[in-house]
């Protein structure tokens, strides 16, 4: 976790519009990453269109939300701790947000 | 069944082992070893103790009433810690790169280090910690009076239960949280002990379920019908309330004291972030796993109007299975007691920073330099801190009557805290959120909470009835649960919404209208762009030698080992031999930082300006800095222009160095050309006058011969000597040129019978006449040199059979142009760039000359402002000879 590689830049070196293939995977993780709380709320609202029990026989079951909801944390887990694994497997020297892509 | 006196055994015997753990933490921490203290594991451990006794117990009780909707206070936990990349990452960077104490420090810190943002923000944690701390007091109670109920001995008394208890949790913290003054806030032996109850509460909570899952219901599949056949089996949940509570657990959970104590404060290292990213997550949802099982089973097993907040206990307890109740009372009361202490930790590190000390610090000003042990202050303020924020807690106990659902109480609380959130995010995201945007839009969100949920919720003569039903001074629209006369909102959905949207707007507008002071605008600058630099710019600008008050004050802050180190190591950076540092505005600031791990940044900051006198930062500072980044720009673009010219000039002295190696080498071809023409003549007049010196009876007639051999290479010897001479001065620039005026064609005309004349004119000439009607303003005898020479070498060189010179004159462009081409066979490609050169003669010897003459022309027609230049392609030799217009005055 080092943002400060773009320390020993000279001022007016401009930063390069693009990066190596390594980076740009590494950049791409972090969009993933940060897409991922918007995937999490969008499954957690999902539940709210559900027929419910003033609905009738129609009420989808208890058991069922208990399901549906428990998987869905399961997947944001599982996919967080996908993300922890490889963010540290490519741990190199950050880089910084340059604005490259 | 247990007693009431076991029980109090088991208690305390717990708690005596928790402090062993603490103990030894401490001790390992101190002594270096222990790495695993600071491993990922513990720290997500201790994030745990978001879930409190009103998880454990109110989760259920809530589950038994509404179905799922308990689940929201985990899944927004959840979404914030799966988005840490977005906020938490930079959270806990600022918190570490600043030297945070608390969020109130981090507030106080972003906006200036106003001391009156974090007394507000202070107030704000202790109102909205007090009923959270009720809550905990109120399940160890509730848990207690279920054992006593069973207890024939009676001695259990509700009232003396719930004081016994707070004070009991007021002496743990205490001892826990302010044994020492760390300089970093971060208590290891503290940490470790949460993490150990956070292991409890989870394994006591698994226990229950998978008793009531497997030992109750058989299985999962039973237990699932179980579910679908309860009175919450269908699903049902209020669209306000279910995305309210997400969020509001979310906003809660980055804006509790509590939490902001474990995430921030307590980070060793922010890649620990990554692991508890899903590891936290995961905790969540194991607690929760079995909630729903253990409510649906109560229902069932339970009679009519049993507390639903107490399943966790009670069904076991009704299956007369006593150890895991009593697991689970350990594990409730694991979970009120990491709360408590934390929370008791963190709001008594707020009110010790920014209300007692800062209060402290006006009472000693006018003295100069601080005097007393500020440390044992510190640590008094802080004991007596927790001491009132228990008894605040107990007080709202006994004031609300302890009947409220526990859940509601919590979410009251997380509803008061999230009111930060606005100036939290805006301060970390935004570089134009100011002070007053803060203050402004804290206390709008403040003032509602408390008049639309806080009060309504408290029962007795907190709000008069009238005020509920008709509005504040009888006014409909301030209705405080129907604020704006919208009716039939979840109170608090209602007080939420409302709350912090005005909140929001306020912080915005506030924002938006004032301007921020130089500091403010500083230290913004570093909360948004954390990223891009840590470092703090200089802030202080000490001047007289303060050093020896500054070591004064900081040995009675840090103790005198750390502080008396921390100035060695800063005097030998500067590179001086003193043990006292120059106060410089790099040490100031490195000072202050260090100051603020203990007694929070607002105090620090005051502390040292109260030695070092005046305002830290002026416009002029933030302007210097500023200025300073654009001259180091300005200064590397002259750099580069410099080092640019640099190049531009090397490249010319490698030119230049070219050009004088090749001049040195034609000077030295030159020179031996030259020797070598001279010898020629030389050798055959040295040879014929030995012959005439020496031979005896030479006649008349060879006599004449040799002599005039003798007289022609003398002539020959003058003659290239004249033309050394004559090239030598063109080539210095020394010649005068003798302007006049006349016409082109008598020129030409003296110039072809000069050069025709008396060499057998086998060579006939064309000229153009009509065309050479132009009138020359020129050296006339330069120019004709330059003629005579041409048309001599044609007649010289040129080998066609009947050989014949054409002359022809145009005016192209402002240019007089003369070409001169003969029938001969020219000269050869190879010898082409040669002919101007001196002594270059193309043909061999034959003619006699000494390769002179086309060097002479060249340099005459530089003089002249023209040029000569060989025409290739024209069938025979060729010459163009051209001149500018200015010396040509059109023939009338």
């Amino acid at each position: 976790m080092s943002d400060e590689s773009d320390k020993g830049q000279p001022p007016n070196v401009r930063p390069s519009l693009f990066l190596e293939r390594q980076s740009y995977r590494r950049r791409r993780l972090t969009d993933a990453a940060r897409l991922l709380p918007f995937l999490g709320a969008l499954l957690f609202a999902l539940p709210l269109l559900w027929p419910d029990k003033s609905s009738g026989d129609a009420a989808v079951p208890l058991s069922s939300a208990i399901f549906y909801i428990f998987v869905c944390w399961g997947a944001l887990i599982v996919i967080g701790l996908i993300f922890g694994f490889v963010a540290r497997r490519m741990r190199t020297p950050e880089d910084p947000d340059t604005g490259a892509e | 069944m247990a007693t009431v006196n076991v029980l109090i055994l088991v208690c305390l015997g717990y708690v005596v082992f928790l402090f062993a753990v603490a103990f030894a933490a401490d001790r390992m921490a101190a002594a270096g070893r222990g790495k695993w203290l600071r491993s990922p594991l513990i720290y997500t451990l201790s994030l745990s103790i978001y879930c409190t006794a009103w998880t454990f117990y109110g989760a259920v009780g809530n589950a038994a009433r509404s179905g799922l909707e308990f689940v929201t206070i985990y899944l927004g936990p959840t979404l914030v810690m799966v988005s840490w990349w977005w906020g938490l990452r930079k959270l806990v960077r600022v918190g570490r790169s600043q030297r945070v104490t608390s969020i109130a420090d981090l507030l106080s810190s972003r906006y200036g280090k106003s001391n009156t943002l974090a007394v507000c923000v202070t107030i704000l944690a202790v109102l909205g910690g007090t009923p959270y701390i009720a809550l905990q007091l109120q399940s160890i109670t509730l848990s207690f009076s279920i054992f006593a109920e069973a207890d024939p001995s009676g001695l259990y008394r509700e009232g003396s239960s719930v004081f016994w208890v707070a004070a009991g949790l007021a002496v743990f913290a205490i001892l826990f949280g302010t044994r020492n003054l760390d300089v970093n806030e971060r208590h290891h032996g503290v940490v470790t002990a949460i993490a150990v109850e956070a292991v409890v509460k989870l394994f006591a909570l698994i226990a229950v379920g998978v008793f009531v899952v497997w030992g109750i219901a058989g299985g999962i599949a039973p237990m699932m019908e179980r579910i679908d056949a309860s009175e919450i089996g269908q699903w049902h949940v209020d669209a306000g309330r279910w995305t309210t509570f997400i969020f509001l657990s979310a906003a809660a959970f980055i804006c509790l004291p509590r939490m902001f104590q474990v995430m921030v404060v307590e980070n060793d290292d922010e890649s620990h972030l990554r692991t508890a990213a899903w590891a936290f997550p995961l905790y969540l949802l194991l607690m929760s796993l079995f909630v729903v099982p253990i409510a649906v089973v109560g229902l069932d097993l339970l009679p009519e109007g049993a507390n639903p907040d107490l399943f966790v206990l009670t069904v076991p307890l009704s299956q007369g299975n006593d150890w895991l109740a009593m697991l689970s009372f350990i594990g409730g009361f694991s979970s009120a007691t990491s709360m408590v202490i934390v929370t008791a930790m963190a709001l008594s590190t707020m009110v010790s920073n920014h209300v007692v000390m800062p209060i402290w610090l006006n009472t000693q000003e006018g003295t100069g330099s601080v005097s007393g042990d500020v440390r044992n202050i510190v640590l008094m303020a802080r004991r007596v801190s927790i001491a009132v924020v228990m008894a605040l807690g107990y007080f709202y106990y006994r004031l609300s009557g302890g009947g409220a659902a526990l859940a509601s109480i919590g979410l009251v609380a997380f509803a008061g805290i999230s009111q930060i959130l606005p100036a939290l995010v805006g301060g970390l995201f935004w570089r134009g959120a100011t002070r007053t945007g803060a203050l402004v839009g804290l206390t709008v969100g403040f003032v509602l909470w408390i008049y639309t949920l806080l009060l309504p919720g408290m029962s007795g003569a907190s709000m008069p009835e009238s005020v509920l039903q008709n509005g504040l001074f009888g006014l409909g629209w301030l209705r405080p649960q129907a604020l704006f006369g919208i009716e039939g909102i979840d109170p608090i959905v209602h007080s939420v919404m409302w709350s912090l949207l005005l909140n929001t707007i306020a912080f915005c507008v506030a924002s938006l209208l004032s301007f921020p002071s130089p500091l403010e605008r500083l230290q913004g600058a570093q909360f948004v762009n954390v990223f891009d630099h840590s470092v703090a710019p200089r802030g202080w600008s000490g001047s007289v030698a303060q050093s020896e008050d500054l070591m004064i004050m900081t040995q009675r802050i840090l103790g005198t080992g750390p502080a008396q180190e921390f100035f060695q190591a800063e005097a030998e950076k500067q590179g001086g031999r003193s043990h006292l540092p120059e106060p410089t505005p790099a040490f100031l600031g490195r000072l202050e930082r260090e100051l603020s791990g203990s007694v929070g940044t607002a105090t620090a900051h005051a502390m040292i300006g109260q030695i070092v006198g005046g305002s830290s930062v002026s416009v002029e500072d933030l302007l210097a800095v500023a200025d300073e980044s654009a001259q180091l720009l300005e200064y590397s673009s002259q750099l580069e222009v410099k080092s640019s010219e640099l190049s531009r000039t090397a490249r010319q002295l490698r030119e230049a160095n070219a050009k004088l190696t090749q001049v040195s080498a034609q000077k030295d071809s030159f020179l031996s050309q030259v020797s070598h023409e001279l010898r020629t003549p030389m050798t055959s007049i040295r040879a014929f006058s030995e012959i005439m010196r020496d031979a005896e009876g030479l006649s008349g007639d060879e006599q004449t011969r040799y002599a005039t051999i003798i007289h022609d290479e003398a002539l020959r010897l003058t003659r290239l000597l004249d033309d050394l001479l004559d090239l030598s001065v063109l080539e210095n620039g020394q010649v005068n040129l003798n302007i006049s005026d006349d016409s082109l064609r008598s020129l030409l005309d003296r110039a072809v019978s000069s050069a025709l004349a008396g060499a057998g004119s086998k060579i006939s000439v064309r000229r153009a006449r009509a065309a050479e009607r132009i009138v020359l303003h020129t050296d006339l005898d330069r120019l004709g040199q330059v003629f005579i020479n041409l048309i001599s070498n044609a007649q010289k060189y040129c080998d066609a059979e009947e050989p014949v010179l054409t002359i022809s004159a145009y005016d192209v462009g402002g240019r007089i142009i003369i070409d001169f081409i003969d029938n001969g066979s020219g000269i050869p490609p190879g010898a082409r760039s040669m002919v101007f050169e001196k002594f270059a003669r193309v043909g061999g010897d034959k003619a006699g000359g000494a390769g002179l003459g086309l060097a002479i022309c060249r340099e005459i027609m530089q003089r002249l402002g023209g040029e000569i230049s060989y025409l290739p392609g024209q069938g025979g030799a060729a010459f163009r000879v051209s001149l500018p217009l200015a010396h040509r005055q059109a023939a009338q």
